[in-house]
C-alpha cells in the first residue's frame, strides 16, 4: 500500500512539472506581477542586447499599465471595472461614444474633479479627476497579453494617433494618468511613481520601442 | 464660511464649510427635503439633483463645487418642460410604491429626456441603471419614461 501511495505521489509531481514545462509559468497576461518597487531604467543596463533591453523595459512598465488603477478603465467591453479585483463597475455604466457615459448618467454624475472622501463607509473615497473618462474602445487592454498591449500602445491607428514622443508626454504628464498614484483612500497605487514610469517609457522608446514576444 | 447657492432660482447665503455634501445643505440648511438620503456613497441615486443642468449625486458633491452654478431639485423640476411631462406620466402610470427613491428617479428620467427625447429601452437602461428602487418599480418607470417621451 505504501508503495502505491508513493507511486501516486511521484506521478502527481511529474504531471505537475510536465504541465509547467508545457504551459510555462502562466505569465505574460495583463496582470500585475506582484509587489516590489518599480525598477529604474538603470536596472536594465546589464542587458547588453538593445532589443532585449527594450522588451524587458516594457515588461516592467506594463506592471503599471496592468495595475487596477489603470486597466480598470481600459476594459474589454465598454463598461469599466473597479476595485482591486476588477469587478464590474457598480452601478452598471455604459460608456457612450464620448467615453464619458450617456447624458443622464455621465461619469461626472458621481466622479468630481478630485477624489471625494466618504465618511462612515467601507468605501473610503470616490475617485475623481477633471478628465475622468473611459479609454476609447481602441485602447481596450483587459484580456490582452503584455505583448498585445505593447503593440496597441504604439499603433497610431489605435493609440489616439500618438507618436512615440507623444506617448512619453502622455504617460509622464497626463493628469489622469498621474491620478493613478494619488487614487484616494481605500485604493492601492501602481508601483513606482509617474516620473519613474515615464522614464521607463522614454527608455523603451529610446531602445527601439520593442514589444515583448 | 458663507456660500452663495442658487437653488431653484432662489439665492441662498448659507453658512457652511465648502466640503459639506450638497445634499446636507439642501435638506438641513435650506430645508428642501424632497431630495432623499439613500446610501451616501453615490451608489443608489436617491439624492440626484441637477447642477448646471447635469444630474449629480448630491450626497457626495461638496457644496463648494455647486457654488456659482444653478441647482435644480425635485421641488422645481416640474417647472421644466421635460420635468412636467415626466411628473404627469409618473402619476398616470402610478409608478410610485413606497416613493423613497422616486425623486431621484424623476431627476434622472428628466435629464435623460432632456438629452434624448426618444430613448430606446437600451437608452433608458443605460441612464436609469444608476437609480435603485427596492420596491422594484422598474417596469413602471420605463413605461412612464416612454409615455413622457410620447407626450413631448
Amino acid at each position: 500500500m505504501a508503495m502505491r501511495f508513493a507511486a501516486i505521489a511521484i506521478v502527481s509531481v511529474l504531471a505537475t512539472a510536465g504541465t509547467f514545462v508545457l504551459v510555462g509559468p502562466l505569465r505574460g497576461y495583463a496582470e500585475t506581477s506582484g509587489a516590489g518597487a518599480l525598477k529604474a531604467v538603470s536596472d536594465f543596463d546589464t542587458i547588453v542586447d538593445t532589443r532585449a533591453r527594450s522588451k524587458a523595459i516594457f515588461e516592467e512598465a506594463s506592471r503599471v499599465l496592468t495595475h487596477p488603477r489603470c486597466i480598470n478603465c481600459h476594459p474589454a467591453t465598454r463598461s469599466p471595472t473597479q476595485g482591486e479585483d476588477k469587478h464590474p463597475h457598480v452601478p452598471l455604466v455604459i460608456a457612450s461614444n464620448s467615453s464619458l457615459g450617456p447624458l443622464g448618467l455621465a461619469c461626472s454624475t458621481c466622479h468630481g474633479p478630485e477624489n471625494r472622501p466618504i465618511v462612515g463607509s467601507r468605501m473610503k473615497s470616490i475617485p475623481g479627476n477633471a478628465h475622468w473618462s473611459l479609454a476609447p474602445a481602441s485602447m481596450a487592454w483587459q484580456g490582452l497579453k503584455v505583448s498585445e498591449i505593447c503593440q496597441q500602445v504604439k499603433d497610431t491607428s489605435r493609440n489616439g494617433n500618438r507618436s512615440h514622443a507623444d506617448l512619453i508626454t502622455h504617460m509622464g504628464e497626463d493628469h489622469l494618468v498621474g491620478w493613478a498614484w494619488h487614487p484616494g483612500e481605500g485604493r492601492s497605487a501602481p508601483p513606482g511613481s509617474q516620473e519613474t514610469f515615464a522614464a521607463l517609457v522614454a527608455a523603451w522608446v529610446k531602445t527601439g520601442a520593442e514589444c515583448p514576444d | 464660511m458663507s456660500q452663495n447657492l442658487l437653488v431653484n432660482g432662489t439665492n441662498y447665503a448659507v453658512d457652511v464649510d465648502d466640503d459639506i455634501p450638497l445634499l446636507w445643505v439642501l435638506r438641513d440648511t435650506i430645508g428642501l427635503t424632497g431630495t432623499k438620503f439613500g446610501c451616501g456613497i453615490a451608489m443608489c441615486g436617491a439624492c440626484t439633483v441637477h447642477v448646471d443642468g447635469i444630474p449629480v449625486r448630491s450626497c457626495v458633491m461638496p457644496v463648494g463645487d455647486a457654488v456659482g452654478k444653478p441647482v435644480t431639485t425635485i421641488e422645481a423640476i416640474g417647472d421644466t418642460a421635460e420635468g412636467a411631462r415626466v411628473q404627469r406620466a409618473w402619476l398616470e402610470i402610478d409608478v410610485v410604491q413606497c416613493g423613497y427613491c422616486q425623486s431621484g428617479q424623476i431627476m434622472s428620467a428628466t435629464a435623460l429626456l432632456a438629452a434624448n427625447p426618444s430613448p430606446t429601452d437600451d437608452d433608458i437602461d443605460a441612464v436609469m441603471a444608476g437609480n435603485i428602487c427596492r420596491c422594484g418599480t422598474y417596469p413602471r418607470i420605463r413605461a412612464a419614461i416612454k409615455l413622457a417621451a410620447k407626450a413631448g
